[in-house]
């Protein structure tokens, strides 16, 4: 079996759906898992129904990869949720859920991913953080605290998995038409954009570039970067 | 469990050896020392020989079990002292693991 092997978090819908659909149609077996099933079919997709930050749902998901294939070149973790609040009305069950989501999940698959792209010396990871930590969103301030979490751990992960010719980096997409924008108003979005070098919404073709770079065989001294859409640092 | 356990930990450390300069002495069987104070295991080989573990038992034993430990990098009281230490440490996590399933 020559084709990549590449998984995906998070894609029965939005940008996970199109790069799950991408990579199909580029050739690679692609897994992928959501909480709930997915429609999307193909000969060479296999997807798993899990929350990500269970461990006992997510081992069995990465002994099927290990047990069908052997290998696993790529991981991508996508998988993410948000809440639109002023701190003073979130209530602790959300602090929680996003940041058992956004950072435990993404720390669960860059440690089994790991285990599996060891083997054979290889492997690309590529985390989700989001425009809403630098920007210091007002209203967002628990989920820009879970991906400012998820862009430590890449930076640390990337020191960890470098030895094993693992590397480990972070695309930070600016808006995207997707659910997990569907809650903030229009002229917040608008608020967002005019603090971008380049003012327009970004699209899952421009986050598709980004993970593109960093999964190319090419990237090898390419790792621990956190690459953010639209001209913000 | 326990003897099962044992000889899985024996292959791996007999297969880690084959490609390191390092040796695990095996003869020693339980009382071999792996990490910590008298150990011939770095960080990284550590990790290499524990991942290794895990993918066997599951392999050998049908069992999913993770041997991480927040007492890892401990010199002291890390599980991972000896083979004796790292087999009683995984049959208690299998052991474990299977009360969960019943």
């Amino acid at each position: 079996m020559n084709e990549p092997v590449t998984l995906i978090t998070g894609c029965r819908k939005g940008i996970g759906r199109f790069l799950a659909e991408h990579y199909v149609a580029q050739g690679h077996l692609v897994f992928g898992c959501s909480r709930k099933p997915s429609d999307f079919q193909a000969p060479n997709y296999r997807h798993f129904c899990l929350d990500v930050a269970n461990e006992s749902e997510v081992r069995p998901l990465f002994s099927a990869i290990r047990k069908h294939t052997g290998r696993l070149d790529h991981l991508i973790n996508n998988a993410g949720i948000a809440s639109m609040n002023h701190a003073l009305l979130t209530p602790m069950t959300t602090v929680r859920a996003i940041f058992e989501t956004n950072v435990a999940g993404t720390f669960l698959f860059c440690r089994e991913a790991a285990k599996i792209m060891k083997t054979a010396s290889f492997g690309r990871i590529v985390n989700f953080i989001s425009v809403a930590s630098p920007l210091n969103l007002e209203g967002e301030a628990v989920y820009a605290a879970s991906k400012s979490a998820v862009q430590t751990l890449t930076q640390i992960l990337a020191r960890e998995f470098a030895p094993f010719g693992i590397t480990v980096n972070a695309v930070g997409p600016n808006p995207v038409l997707t659910d997990l924008i569907g809650g903030v108003p229009n002229e917040k979005i608008n608020q967002i954009l005019q603090r971008q070098a380049i003012v327009r919404m970004g699209s899952a073709e421009d986050v598709l570039n980004v993970i593109n770079f960093f999964l190319k065989q090419e990237s090898s001294m390419i790792t621990s970067q956190s690459l953010f859409l639209g001209g913000i640092c | 469990m326990k003897q099962k356990i044992k000889q899985i930990v024996l292959d791996c450390c007999t297969e880690r050896n084959e490609i390191a300069e390092l040796k695990i002495d095996v003869a020693l069987e339980e009382s071999a020392p792996l990490f910590g104070v008298d150990g011939v295991l770095d960080s990284i080989d550590l990790v290499s020989l524990i991942i290794a573990i895990e993918q066997a038992i599951e392999d050998e034993l049908g069992i999913i079990v993770t041997l991480a430990d927040a007492r890892a990098a401990s010199r002291e009281n890390t599980p991972f002292k000896t083979i004796g230490t790292l087999v009683d440490y995984a049959t208690l996590r299998v052991q474990q693991q299977e009360q969960v399933h019943e």
